[in-house]
């Protein structure tokens, strides 16, 4: 039976780990490298890497990372951040990446999806969405959040998926940070109407939360960064607490 | 060892020459027949739409060639499918060496199934030291149905061939080259067992 997927997300400003809470007021939380290998080797099932740096000196030293990184993890990986063309799409994967992940750029040019579709696969293809509930409605928030958009949440997933998106990775700006779990009930809906799979972010605080996000909000994959870098909770401990709530974990 | 990585502009293939690299092998991306022709074992990886990848093999004349090598030849994911007779993807005609139809999943599951799956009912050399019920990492939306060339069985929503052989080929679904420990395990048995 496929597995529900743990993925650790790291968020890499120039060259090292950092995670924000609520997406302000960083913290440093390692070396990437010796963290995806750390994380590859405890039962990790896949690994994001977010470059929140953005200029055009750090998305060099991204790339020699990226490199780094595929010759030393044994699991798939995907890379986002500040991807905004084919080129820099071509660059990533060309250097070991399994997946990137788009999020601004599918927003301002959605031709893109279907373009990394045609020439990847669609496999490779995440795209990213920033949403929070403002007036019972999802909205689309684009810059790591900061910037509000019209588009509403389960139609831009649709959109995405027709453009050719291979998953979804859908962040509650709620949740995100708060550790009070996921938004399970807006992942169940997306999951509902989506064939593609939805990774779920934001809210890790718990074990249950994992749990309610596999059983409530009918994700096929879970992502989560303080909770694993400070080592509140432990990969294998965890996989081991879900088998035995009857969710299919890789262990 | 010659070991060979048939390169022909589809899909991303730096992640097999790195495991490679982790189990002490190094290896040659290319699409030179001569090279292809002489190397001890053979790689055909493939990620990616089949029609365009089945293009790009006619293009290098890759296509005539693949069917004929004698040395142990292992399909990963895509290229496992392109050995195959056709594909549903693209309604594309492969290279026959397998007599089988791609077929694609059902629409009631996620497609593409995208995550690790177990393999079980493993028949073959290449799945030496690696237990049943072994979780392999997976990304696809077509598969091959069960079949008598089947040497490793998985379920999603249907069991179905996740991997294959006949004579010096073989095939295999997932990607052992991001399936952990286990998945650098059967590289070293496809390098080390098969002859």
């Amino acid at each position: 039976m496929l597995a529900k997927r743990i993925i650790p997300c790291l968020d890499i400003k120039n060259g090292r780990t950092v995670k924000g809470v609520n997406f302000l007021d960083l913290k440093d939380a390692g070396d990437p490298v010796e963290l995806a290998k750390f994380y590859a080797e405890n039962m990790a099932d896949e690994l994001v890497f977010l470059d929140i740096s953005a200029t055009e000196e750090a998305r060099k030293t991204m790339v020699k990372l990226v490199e780094k990184i595929a010759k030393t993890i044994n699991i798939p990986f995907t890379v986002g951040g500040g991807i905004s063309n084919l080129k820099d799409v071509d660059l990533i994967l060309k250097s070991g990446a399994d997946k990137v992940s788009i999020n601004s750029a599918a927003v301002k040019n959605p031709e893109l999806i279907s373009e990394i579709s045609k020439q990847y696969g669609n496999q490779c293809v995440v795209v990213a969405i920033d949403a929070k509930l403002i007036d019972n409605n999802w909205k689309v928030h684009l810059v790591g959040g900061k910037e509000p958009t019209n588009l509403d949440l389960f139609e831009w997933a649709k959109t995405v998926e027709r453009y050719g998106a291979g998953e979804i990775l859908f962040t509650s700006m709620n949740h995100d940070g708060t550790k009070t779990g996921f938004a399970n009930s807006a992942l169940a809906k997306l999951s509902g109407i989506l064939e593609i799979p939805v990774i779920a972010s934001g809210g890790a605080g718990s074990i249950k939360d994992f749990k309610d996000v596999f059983v409530e909000g009918k994700a096929d994959a879970a992502l989560a960064a303080s909770v694993f870098h400070f080592k509140e909770i432990d990969i294998k401990h965890l996989k081991r607490v879900l088998k035995n709530k009857g969710i299919s974990v890789r262990i | 060892m010659k070991i060979t990585i048939i390169d022909y502009g589809a899909g991303n293939v730096k992640s097999i020459e790195f495991a490679l690299e982790r189990i002490g092998y190094s290896s040659v991306l290319t699409k030179d027949a001569n090279t292809i022709k002489n190397a001890d074992r053979v790689i055909f990886p493939g990620v990616g739409e089949a029609s365009y990848a089945m293009n790009m093999l006619k293009k290098s004349k890759l296509n005539h060639l693949i069917p004929t090598l004698k040395q142990p030849v292992l399909g990963i994911c895509l290229g496992m499918q392109l050995m195959c007779q056709t594909s549903e993807e693209g309604e594309t005609d492969a290279l026959g060496i397998f007599d089988l139809k791609v077929k694609r999943f059902q629409n009631t599951l996620k497609v593409p199934q995208i995550g690790w799956n177990t393999i079980f009912n493993l028949k073959s050399i290449l799945f030496e030291n690696i237990p049943e019920n072994t979780y392999m990492y997976l990304v696809h939306s077509y598969f091959v149905p069960s079949n008598s060339f089947c040497i490793a069985t998985s379920d999603y929503g249907i069991e179905y061939s996740v991997a294959v052989q006949k004579n010096n080929f073989f095939g295999v679904q997932f990607h052992p080259e991001k399936s952990g420990v286990l998945g650098e395990q059967l590289l070293k048995n496809f390098i080390e067992n098969t002859n």
